[in-house]
């Protein structure tokens, strides 16, 4: 049992995480703007690592890690910022990227990092869920690492069902197949998908991400889930002057 | 058609998983999934259904103008002293062989009822390719560029305009094809329902690598009959192609993959040279790693971000090879070569005067090998004549001062 598993067990409210990226404006800006999300209210939190070809992420994400990258961000020095991380931060924190950087790295090492500064759980979008059972899981199994997976409205039941035992933290949910930064989908077609999910009484609590960016998509996102996650929003929030201290006023606009 | 002659190598194709030994498989987010999968589960039932089979190979015929020639090339053969073909792909409709997987493509998404097209493309021959096909049949066709590769190709943007096609400009990274395949595939992760994917080489998740290659192989399985007619033998000594993501040179490999005797050369695009930071020698200069949906080799950097590469020539400036080429890589099957920009354009040149084709100058980089090799005067070698040199007039002509 992590930091997650916990958090969704113990708290009934709605639930609202933060994703921002490592490096991003500043690389060492990263445990800062942690620290702040969890002074501000956030229950948890998503820490980006940048990659040069982030091709599931709309235009502000892209910024971001082009910029954290320029920046001299990389897994190395993210790790080694996270050092600090269990000094200033409480709440379950998870780390979101692409594969490619972790390949490098080498999996199970990134897993033992992981597990070694306090990362409670990790998102790869672009990690095939057979590679992962035939490969990988063991090492995520064995560091207590939750790896989630996603969800969209063309996901079959089956494949559902699948993700659903494989998971052990949350589950993903998109309210369409898009990029990052597109608005909540807001449609009969989005609330049947979501009811449906529900429904369904998988094993794992569901979260909504992608499109998520003020009080009115959080809303519509708890009365399906968990709670939902607030990505691009964030991070083009992080571009406006003195962002760090505003923190807590951006959190409050998502959840007063 | 006799399907078994059609099938991929047992030894060299692609496994149940999708894999070509450690290469391959499908590094997609689940956006991708639901589209990636239907292919895979889809592509050979449809592809070898009686009446694809038909309609693809009248189109190629009627339309494309297959076969392509087999040319004995004299003058290239005196000069190296041996017997050289040429592998006439150029002589295609829309001037390279991009277009066999064009047309297998478009009826493939017309059999899936996909009403929108998406492609990316570097020299534009692709591009151009695509937009040909959906002109042909009526279906909508978005095409992602890099705003570089528009400005170096600017002849096939406007062929690209008069079939109807919108070209976006891809404005990330290196503004060239890497940066037009991701948004490629943005755009296919926002439109999951209505469109189909025209991956313009042997790279993409399984099951792009598989599916253009034997669309391709069409390139090889005509040679074989050709150089049969010719010389008596179905198998020359060598064949050689140019390798981008690798799609001429994996049709032209094809039907040799078994024949273990036929060395198989690729030629990379080595830029400025391989030790100047601008080149894209991918075998050379890259590591196993993911890129756009498979596991492969690419340029990268110790922490797996991905290297912009340079080529003077558009569609070989691309980080990365598909994953059947990583396979014949790293098991030896075939040889793996680099070119820089200034011996292609020389090769380019010459090839125009001695034999009066202008080739495509990626093509040019397969002809500039011939330079450093060694022959007895036995040998016969094919070379993929990929495309002709039109859309390269302006590269061409700037860089002679013609
Ligand atoms: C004429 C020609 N040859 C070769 C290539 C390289 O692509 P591939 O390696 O897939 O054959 C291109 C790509 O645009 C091309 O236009």
């Amino acid at each position: 049992m992590n930091r997650l598993n916990e958090l969704f067990q113990h708290k009934k409210e709605p639930l609202l995480s933060i994703y921002f990226t490592a490096g991003y404006p500043d690389l060492n800006s990263t445990l800062d703007i942690a620290e702040a999300i969890e002074k501000a209210g956030a229950d948890f939190m998503e820490i980006g690592f940048p990659y040069s070809d982030p091709l599931a992420d709309g235009p502000v994400i892209q910024n971001s890690s082009q910029k954290a990258l320029q920046n001299g961000m990389n897994l190395t020095i993210l790790f080694k910022q996270l050092k600090e991380l269990r000094k200033r931060v409480s709440i379950p924190v998870l780390l979101m990227g692409y594969v490619n950087p972790v390949l490098q790295y080498g999996v199970k090492n990134f897993c033992d990092s992981c597990a070694a500064v306090g990362v409670d759980g990790v998102i790869v979008p672009d990690l095939p869920m057979v590679e992962y059972e035939e490969f990988y899981k063991d090492y995520f199994i064995d560091n207590a690492i939750s790896n989630i997976f996603l969800v969209t409205p063309q996901t079959s039941e089956e494949r559902i069902r699948k993700i659903d035992n494989l998971s052990n933290g949350f589950i993903y949910l998109l309210s369409s197949s898009s990029t990052t930064g597109k608005n909540l989908t807001v449609s009969n077609e989005a609330d049947a998908y979501f009811s449906r999910i529900r429904e369904m009484n998988l094993k794992n609590p569901t979260m909504i991400g992608f499109g998520i960016s003020d009080q009115k998509s959080f809303n519509k996102a708890a009365e399906y889930t968990r709670g939902a996650i607030v990505g691009s929003a964030f991070v083009k929030f992080l571009d406006t002057e003195n962002a760090l201290q505003r923190i807590p006023e951006f959190i409050n606009s998502i959840r007063p | 058609m006799n399907r078994e002659f059609i099938s991929s190598s047992v030894k060299w194709g692609v496994n149940p998983k999708g894999y070509f030994g450690d290469f391959g498989g499908a590094y997609i987010p689940e956006m991708l999934y639901p589209n990636v999968e239907q292919l895979r589960q889809q592509y050979l039932n449809i592809i070898y259904e009686p009446d694809f089979q038909e309609e693809f190979h009248n189109l190629l015929k009627d339309y494309v103008g297959r076969p392509s020639p087999l040319f004995h090339a004299e003058r290239l053969s005196a000069r190296y002293g041996t017997t050289i073909y040429l592998k006439r792909e150029d002589l295609n409709h829309t001037g390279a062989h991009k277009i066999n997987n064009t047309v297998g493509q478009i009826l493939l998404a017309e059999r899936l009822g996909k009403k929108r097209i998406i492609a990316e493309t570097g020299a534009g021959q692709h591009g151009v390719a695509t937009a040909t096909v959906c002109a042909l049949k009526g279906l909508e066709c978005i095409i992602y560029m890099g705003e570089i590769d528009i400005e170096r190709q600017a002849p096939n943007v406007a062929r690209m305009k008069m079939m109807g096609a919108k070209v976006v400009p891809a404005v990330s990274g290196s503004k060239t094809l890497k940066d037009a395949t991701n948004e490629a595939m943005r755009d296919w992760i926002n439109n999951p329902i209505d469109t189909h994917y025209i991956i313009g080489s042997v790279v993409g998740p399984h099951p792009y690598p598989d599916m253009v290659a034997r669309f391709q192989s069409i390139i090889s399985e005509e040679t074989k009959k050709q150089l049969f007619e010719k010389t008596g033998s179905e198998n020359p000594d060598i064949v050689m192609a140019c390798v981008g993501g690798g799609s001429n040179a994996m049709g032209m490999f094809y039907h040799f993959l078994d024949d273990q005797d036929v060395r198989l050369i690729a030629v990379e695009a080595a830029g400025l040279g391989v030790n100047s930071g601008e080149s894209a020698a991918t075998t050379l200069l890259g590591r196993e790693g993911v890129l756009h949906g498979s596991r492969s080799i690419l340029m990268q950097s110790d922490d797996g971000q991905v290297i912009e590469p340079y080529s003077i020539s558009a569609g070989l400036d691309y980080p990365g090879i598909g994953p059947q080429h990583a396979h014949l890589f790293k098991q030896d099957r075939a040889e793996y070569v680099s070119i820089t920009d200034d011996e292609a354009m020389q090769a380019g040149r010459l090839c125009s005067e001695l034999e009066g084709i202008i080739p495509a100058i990626e093509t040019a980089h397969a002809l500039a090998q011939l330079e450093k090799m060694i022959f007895t005067g036995k040998e016969s070698v094919v070379i993929c004549l990929s495309g002709r040199g039109d859309k390269d007039l302006d590269t061409y002509m700037n860089y002679f001062n013609l």
